[in-house]
C-alpha cells in the first residue's frame, strides 16, 4: 500500500505515542533514541522496505538490521503498527515472559532480524546477509540502522573496511546522527567528525539527510539502491527525543524513561506535534 | 630401521573434512581471518573460491558476518586460532551467534601447549572454559586427524552453533577409521576396572600409553575419549565411574572450567567420587618444544601413570 507523506507523518506520530506509553509502562529503557528515529523507521517500514508482516521469514524480503538494540522501542512500535503483532503487546515491553525483550531477541519476536545489545554487532551481521544475497543471486537490499555512538567500537570499523573492500552495493547503513551517547555529546566523548570523510576514505558512498523529513529519507534510500559498486551510508541528522520538547537534544534522556507526569506532558505535546517539526 | 607411521594434525583432518562437507552441501561457506594456510583451507579456497570469505585480521567482524550468513540459510565455518576466535570475539559469539541460535561453526586452531615455540600468547588454554559456558553451543575436541574429519562432517550436518578445538602439531592416530563419531557420545577406548581416565584431544595418545604401562603392573585403567565436552555424555561417564570409583581427567587446557571441571560438575551431583584433574594448573604456557612443555607441565604418559598409582595407594 502506498501512503501519502501526510499519512506517513501520522504513522510516525502514532509510533511516538506508542513509544512513550511503552516506556512509561516498562519503567526503564531509553527515550531519546527511539523518538529520534521514529521518522526514519516510518519511512523504512511503510515505504522503503519490501516486506510482508504475515510472512516475516520471506526469503526475498529486504532486511532491516537494528544494530543499536537499545532503541528497540521504535522497532517494536513500528513492527506492531505494520502488523507483525498486536499493538497491545507493546505494553509487555521488558516484562517477564515477553517477546519484547529489553534488547531485541531474534528468536523470540518475528520481524526482528538480529539480536542486538552490545554495540557494533549489527553491521557485521548485515554484511553477512548482503553476502548471502549475492551468493544466492537475490535482489533484496540490506539496511542497517546504527547509532553514531557505536562508531566508537572497533568492530564497526572492521565492518566498514570489509564492506568497502567487497563493494557491497546491496548494503545501506543509516546512521542516527543525534550527537549524543550515554555519557554526553559524541564530540566530547569520542569525536567522530568528519564522519562523511571517514566513510568515503573507506570506499563508501555517503548521503546526508534530515532524519525527520520522511520524504527525504525515502528519496535517500532509493538513491542508495541506485548506486552500484559501493555500499552506501546515509547519515540521518536527527534530534534525540524529537517530538517531546523537554527531551529534545538532551543526553540525560538517552537512558531514562518518563514518569507519569512527564509521559502525560509528552503525549499532550505529541498531539500538537504537527507543524512543530519542520519538513523542508 | 622401522618406518614411522605417518602422522597428521587435527587441523589436517579438518582441512579434508571441510572440502567434503562443502561438496555435499552447497550452503557450507568458510571465513578466515588471514589464516587460510594455517587452518588447512587452501584446498577449500581453490575448489570453492566464491564460498571462501577472507576477512583480514578482524575476528569480531568475522564472527558477525558468519552470524548474518547463518541467518540467511548458510552454514558458515569461522576459522582462526582459538586465542583470537573465540578468544577475541567472544561477545560476538555470545550474542550474534549463541543467543540467536545461529548455525555457525567455530573452528579454533592452535590450542594447547603443542603450539610450542610461539609461546603463551598463542597457546589456547582457556577456550573450552569460555565456550562450554555459553548456552546453545556444542563443544567438540577431536583426538586425532581422523576424528577431526568425522567431527567436521558431523557438525556440518548438525543444526546449531558448534565449537571445534584443533591443534597444530602432528599427533598419533588414536581413533580407528571404523569407529563411529556421534556428537555427545563418548567412546571407551580401553576397558578397565581400577580407574577411569577421561581425556580429550591428542593427549589421549599419552593416556593410552600410560594405560599400557599400568596394565603391566596389574592396574586396569578404563580410558574414555570424551570428545564432546558439551553436551556431556553423562551415561558413558557414569557407567564407567560406577565400575571403577576412581577418576583422573586430563586435558591440554586449564583445569579450571575445562573438560575435567565438567566431569566434576556431573559427578558431584550424580555419583560423588574423588576426581583428579590433570591439565594446566592455573598458569600460562611458554616457549619450548611441545615435548619439553608437556614434560615441564606434567602432561606425559609417565606423569599420568604416576598419578594413577598415587591415587590407588
Amino acid at each position: 500500500m502506498d501512503f501519502s507523506i501526510q499519512q506517513l507523518e501520522q504513522k510516525a506520530e502514532a509510533i511516538r505515542e506508542d513509544i512513550i506509553r511503552m516506556l512509561l509502562e516498562a519503567g526503564s529503557g531509553h527515550s531519546a533514541g527511539p523518538l529520534g528515529m521514529a521518522d526514519v523507521f516510518t519511512a523504512l517500514y511503510f515505504s522503503v522496505l519490501r516486506h510482508d508482516p504475515n510472512n516475516p521469514t520471506w526469503e526475498d524480503r529486504d532486511r532491516l538490521v537494528l544494530s543499536n538494540g537499545h532503541i528497540c522501542p521504535v522497532l517494536y512500535a513500528t513492527l506492531a503498527e505494520s502488523g507483525y503483532f498486536p499493538t497491545e503487546e507493546l505494553l509487555t515491553l521488558r516484562k517477564l515472559g515477553t517477546r519484547l525483550q529489553g534488547h531485541p531477541s531474534k528468536v523470540d519476536l518475528p520481524g526482528v532480524e538480529v539480536s542486538a545489545g552490545p554495540l557494533g554487532q549489527g553491521i557485521s551481521q548485515a554484511i553477512g546477509m548482503a553476502l548471502a544475497g549475492i551468493l544466492d543471486q537475490k535482489k533484496y537490499q540490506v539496511y542497517c540502522a546504527m547509532s553514531d555512538g557505536e562508531h566508537n567500537e572497533g568492530q564497526t570499523w572492521e565492518a566498514i573496511l570489509f564492506a568497502g573492500k567487497e563493494r557491497l552495493a546491496n548494503l545501506t547503513t543509516i546512521i542516527d546522527r543525534n550527537n549524543i551517547q550515554i555519557d554526553g555529546f559524541t564530540e566530547d566523548i569520542m569525536p567522530l567528525e568528519s564522519l562523511k570523510a571517514k566513510y568515503e576514505a573507506f570506499n563508501w558512498h555517503v548521503l546526508e539527510v534530515d532524519g525527520h523529513n520522511i520524504e527525504r529519507v525515502i528519496d535517500a534510500c532509493s538513491e542508495a539502491t541506485a548506486i552500484y559498486e559501493k555500499p552506501v551510508c546515509i547519515i540521518a541528522h536527527t534530534i534525540p527525543g524529537k517530538g517531546v520538547d523537554f527531551m529534545e537534544g538532551k543526553p540525560e534522556w538517552h537512558g531514562k524513561t518518563p514518569n507519569p507526569q512527564e509521559a502525560q506532558m509528552a503525549l499532550e505535546e505529541l498531539r500538537t506535534l504537527k507543524g512543530r517539526i519542520q519538513y523542508e | 630401521m622401522s618406518e614411522e607411521p605417518k602422522e597428521y594434525a587435527t587441523r589436517d583432518g579438518f582441512g579434508e573434512g571441510i572440502v567434503e562437507a562443502a561438496r555435499a552441501d552447497e550452503r557450507v561457506v568458510v571465513l578466515t581471518a588471514d589464516l587460510k594456510d594455517s587452518l588447512k583451507l587452501t584446498a577449500f579456497a581453490k575448489e570453492f573460491p566464491t564460498r571462501f570469505i577472507e576477512c583480514g585480521v578482524a575476528e569480531q567482524n568475522m564472527m558477525g558476518i558468519a552470524a548474518g550468513l547463518a541467518h540467511s540459510g548458510k552454514i558458515p565455518f569461522v576459522c582462526s586460532y582459538a586465542v583470537f576466535s573465540p578468544g577475541r570475539n567472544w561477545d560476538q559469539l555470545r550474542v550474534s551467534v549463541c543467543y540467536s541460535q545461529a548455525n555457525v561453526k567455530i573452528i579454533g586452531g592452535h590450542t594447547g601447549l603443542s603450539v610450542g615455540a610461539d609461546g603463551a600468547t598463542h597457546q589456547g588454554l582457556e577456550d573450552i572454559a569460555i565456550t562450554r559456558v555459553l548456552p546453545n553451543l556444542t563443544v567438540v575436541v577431536p583426538a586425532d586427524s581422523g576424528e577431526s574429519k568425522k567431527a567436521t562432517l558431523a557438525i556440518a550436518q548438525y543444526s546449531g552453533p558448534c565449537y571445534v578445538r584443533l591443534t597444530r602439531e602432528k599427533s598419533p592416530s588414536i581413533v580407528t577409521t571404523e569407529s563411529i563419531f556421534t556428537i555427545g557420545k563418548a567412546n571407551v577406548l580401553r576397558q578397565g576396572s581400577d580407574v577411569t581416565i577421561i581425556g580429550c584431544g591428542p593427549l589421549l595418545a599419552e593416556v593410552l600409553k600410560a594405560a599400557r604401562v599400568l596394565e603391566k603392573e596389574g592396574i586396569h585403567a578404563e580410558v574414555v575419549n570424551n570428545h564432546t565436552i558439551k553436551p556431556l555424555d553423562s551415561e558413558t561417564i557414569l557407567t564407567s565411574v560406577k565400575k571403577t570409583k576412581r577418576v583422573v581427567t586430563i586435558e591440554d587446557h586449564q583445569i579450571m572450567g575445562g573438560m575435567g571441571s565438567s566431569v566434576c560438575e556431573l559427578l558431584s551431583q550424580e555419583y560423588p567420587v574423588p576426581v583428579h584433574r590433570m591439565g594446566m594448573q592455573d598458569s600460562f604456557g611458554e616457549s619450548g618444544t611441545p615435548q619439553e612443555l608437556y614434560t615441564k607441565y606434567g602432561l606425559t604418559s609417565e606423569a599420568i601413570a604416576q598419578r594413577v598409582k598415587d591415587i590407588l595407594v
